[in-house]
């Protein structure tokens, strides 16, 4: 049985009352809630406040480029799907630098579990304006407000029916555990937007302004239903819904390529004599 | 006939120049003869003006020419380009229904109507050349039959009838022998050799954007991936394919990209996360001209540069730049093996004319490669991992996530020994000299430059990658002509250790470096790295391969051969 504890405590480099704190939290009950040890996990993340949090936990950690968390993390499965991969990264990592991956891992359906903190705004650059943010919304580099409109990921991967689209929100730390739970267990691509205050540089979407918004998806909710999913991901105003938005049975990316069954792919041999077959109809 | 003629087949893009070529190729590979062909094609899909040239030999040859002594002309167009090219001997062969100034050659004119239907003209092509060759019509049949299953009953049909009458005809036959070679040959261009060295020297996964001039490695692998146990990704961009190999190399897969100069330029932060994390990685870079977009289907070799210099920040390298086919089998598995063992990255040069210049070479056996297989922990070890232990060779013993209970963490950012993100700056002193220490290691493994003819030269070619077949047979003219010439190929031109080979430019007469771009990028490197200016540089940047004659056009323009 595995407990918190084996996922370690660490000293961090965020700012006191960071919504991140609550995240690396329920992301452990999550672990535990999983039934996974630390070493079944390979978490992979970008650049930014966000993208620390895999240093502060204990699992395989791949922290690489900004806006590369999901191809890594594509490339590590395929070439050993029996990890449990989570990529983690912020909302400008992940819909910004890495917008294309985004759409390309939903495309694929890649059994990775994407985890993104979204706090509307550049936390580690200092306060500019992310793909998140509300239009108007104004920062030393947007100093006349946001002019572009806000990028709605759950939309979005709504309507390329992602495998499981989900949105948490870091104050209801276990509702959160347990979507992230939820979204490790579906075996395909799951995405869980995490709506979290930015203390240092987001003064509007603070964390009242969400706890006022963030509504439970009800109990008869039928995430399965993609038109009234469409809806819901839709909703942002005076209501946001949280909990599972939309998913599917579509089959996973790498259930795709028979090789895999096998195991990782370190494990596979050259087999010298179809290698010779293949040179005898060359010559 | 010349004893190494070359068939030069013409015309537009989607008249089916390359199943001839290809066919033809492969007949004389079974027939004996040595082959080199080089394909010159337009960046379009139908029309414009195409070739594929086959040069052909009893004796072994390296190197394409210019002069044509058979021409299939799909078109006029093909006539008028090539017929000054054409030896006084040469032979044209086209359709009837062509219109085109022939001058004194001979021409066959096929009547294609009655033979059968126009669009066949490749396949009677085929057979009026394999009948002016005296190959064997049977083999012909038969390999057409493999190359063509799916259209085969219609175009044998063609064959036969063109067959026939070029015997009614008295087609003409040179005296012209294949080398009798018993063994058989396989017919390989240079980005199949890459990637078929590369599975046998253990490749597990490989991801690319399509770019011309790299895209037929992935095809190739493609082609044998299931079979090998190989995943193969189309990503969706050049840096979603560098970064998901690097991520399935973190988890145990020898793991290479293919591409060109242009997605290379997207694949730099790539190369320099593969630095940092130090996990290994092979790139194929086949070059084509630039800058930016320049012309997309012809070969350079300006990227040298660019492709050293190539990832931000300090970090070991190396590149290798084969040669000929079997060279590109053997660097593709021994890139695979450098990347394991130094775990960052290699970078493979190679471009356009290699990529698709197809030869004739020893089959390829994997029992002469050591596959690559990434080292495991001990399924139980328990306790803290150092993925960056500090060690006096620079290499940490390396452990994959989930084949053990230890943890491995690998970071972006200056890290910890432990793989943990540090703004500690002795830490970084001692992570960038650890990283550094490991060049020490590429240095041992470097491959010496390769010297073909007598010691002490009055002219000495220096050439790296492609150029070596047209250096070579350049310099066998010379020594022929009575001027001791001789080569110095280098198929790994990073880094360059110096001791291997600077007595020899030392104490050569004439050193020539001959490449492929404008500026002397390799000839600039030497001066750098060696401290060796060479007196002279022969440069080619039209967007064509360099080629002996053109090599002997240079030193007679700079008066240093009559």
């Amino acid at each position: 049985m595995v407990s918190e504890e084996e996922f370690g405590r660490y000293e961090t480099a965020w700012c006191p009352g960071c919504g991140n704190f609550s995240i690396l939290k329920a992301m452990k009950k999550a672990l535990v809630m999983s039934g996974l040890a630390p070493y079944e996990v390979l978490f992979v993340s970008g650049i930014g406040q966000a993208a620390k949090a895999p240093h502060y936990l204990n699992a395989h950690v791949f922290n690489g480029l900004h806006g590369r968390a999901l191809p890594v993390a594509t490339g590590a499965k395929l070439a050993n799907p029996r990890l449990a991969v989570i990529a983690e990264s912020g909302d400008g990592c992940t819909y910004g630098e890495g917008g294309n991956h985004f759409l390309a891992a939903i495309r694929r359906n890649i059994n990775v579990t994407l985890i993104v903190h979204d706090n509307q705004v550049y936390g580690l650059t200092k306060g500019q304006a992310s793909p998140t943010s509300e239009e108007g919304f104004v920062t030393k580099a947007q100093p006349h407000g946001v002019l572009s409109a806000p990028f709605n990921p759950l939309a979005v991967a709504v309507t390329m029916r992602a495998g499981f689209v989900a949105r948490g929100f870091s104050g209801a730390v276990e509702e959160l555990a347990t979507l992230i739970s939820l979204a490790i267990a579906h075996p395909g691509f799951a995405l869980v937007d995490v709506l979290q205050p930015c203390v240092s540089f987001n003064k509007v979407n603070t964390f009242s302004w969400y706890r006022k918004r963030c509504a439970t998806l009800p109990p008869d909710y039928d995430p399965t239903d993609w038109e009234a999913a469409l809806h819901t991901a839709l909703e942002w105003g005076e209501k946001i819904p949280t909990g599972v938005l939309y998913r599917n049975d579509r089959p996973s990316f790498e259930s795709r390529f028979p090789v895999l069954d096998k195991g990782p792919l370190t494990n596979v041999r050259v087999d010298r004599e179809s290698y010779g077959e293949i040179i005898a109809a060359m010559t | 006939m010349d004893s190494s003629p070359t068939i030069l087949i013409g015309g537009a893009a989607g008249q089916g120049l390359l199943t001839v070529g290809q066919l033809l190729s492969r007949v004389l590979v079974r027939s004996g003869f040595h082959i080199v062909v080089t394909q010159d094609y337009m960046s379009r899909i139908r029309g414009g003006h195409n070739t594929f040239s086959i040069r052909m030999s009893s004796a072994p040859i390296v190197a394409p020419r210019e002069t044509v002594n058979i021409l299939i002309a799909f078109d006029g167009e093909s006539v008028r380009k090539h017929l000054s090219h054409m030896t006084n001997d040469g032979i044209i062969v086209m359709a009837d229904n062509v219109q085109a100034e022939t001058g004194n050659h001979t021409c066959l004119r096929i009547p294609v109507a009655t033979l059968g239907k126009p669009a066949m003209f490749n396949i009677m092509a085929a057979a009026i050349v394999a009948t002016l060759l005296d190959l064997d019509d049977g083999l012909v049949d038969k390999t057409m039959r493999e190359e063509l299953p799916d259209s085969f009953d219609e175009a044998a049909a063609a064959l036969q009838a063109a067959f026939s009458w070029a015997r009614n005809t008295g087609v003409s036959r040179p005296s012209l022998r294949p080398a009798g070679v018993s063994a058989p040959r396989m017919m390989v261009n240079g980005n199949e050799a890459l990637a078929l060295g590369a599975i046998a020297g253990g490749l597990r996964f490989a991801a690319f954007y399509p770019m011309t001039p790299g895209t037929s490695v992935m095809l190739t692998l493609l082609a044998h991936a299931d079979r090998m146990g190989l995943v193969v990704e189309q990503a969706e961009d050049e840096i979603a394919a560098v970064t998901m190999a690097i991520g399935a190399s973190f988890t145990g897969a020898p793991s290479l990209v293919s591409t060109s100069g242009g997605g290379f330029a997207l694949m730099g932060e790539g190369v320099s996360l593969a630095g940092m994390t130090e996990t290994p990685l092979v790139v194929i870079i086949a070059q084509r001209p630039g800058p930016a977009t320049g012309l997309p289907t012809r070969t350079e070799q300006a990227d040298l540069e660019f492709v050293l210099h190539a990832g931000h920040g300090e970090f070991p390298r190396a590149i290798l730049a084969p040669g000929s086919p079997e060279q590109c089998f053997e660097l593709a598995a021994h890139a695979l093996d450098l990347a394991e063992r130094t775990q960052g990255p290699v970078l493979i040069l190679t471009d356009q004319f290699l990529a698709d210049s197809y030869r004739d070479v020893a089959p390829f056996r994997a029992e002469t490669i050591t596959p690559v297989y990434p080292l495991e922990l001990t399924p139980h070890d328990e306790g803290v991992y150092a993925r960056y232990a500090l060690t006096d060779t620079g290499i940490s013993p390396r452990a994959l996530p989930g084949s053990g209970k230890k943890l491995v963490v690998a970071d972006s950012d200056e890290h910890t020994e432990d793989g943990h993100i540090t703004e500690d700056l002795t830490i970084r002193t001692k992570m960038v000299e650890k990283r550094l220490r490991k060049m020490e290691l590429l240095r041992n493994e470097c491959i010496r430059p390769a010297f073909i003819g007598a010691d002490n030269p009055d002219l000495l070619f220096v050439c790296w990658g492609s150029v070596l077949g047209a250096v070579t047979e350049a310099a066998e003219e010379l020594s022929a002509q009575g001027i001791k010439a001789a080569s110095l190929h280098f198929s790994q031109v990073w880094p360059l250790v110096a001791e291997s080979f600077l007595p020899l430019l030392e104490r050569s007469g004439a050193v020539v470096v001959v490449e492929g771009n404008a500026t002397g990028q390799f000839a600039r490197l030497l001066r750098r790295e060696c401290g060796f200016m060479a007196q002279v540089r022969i440069n080619r940047y039209d967007g064509l391969p360099i080629t002996p004659e053109f090599i002997l056009r240079q030193l007679a323009e700079k008066e240093l051969i009559s």
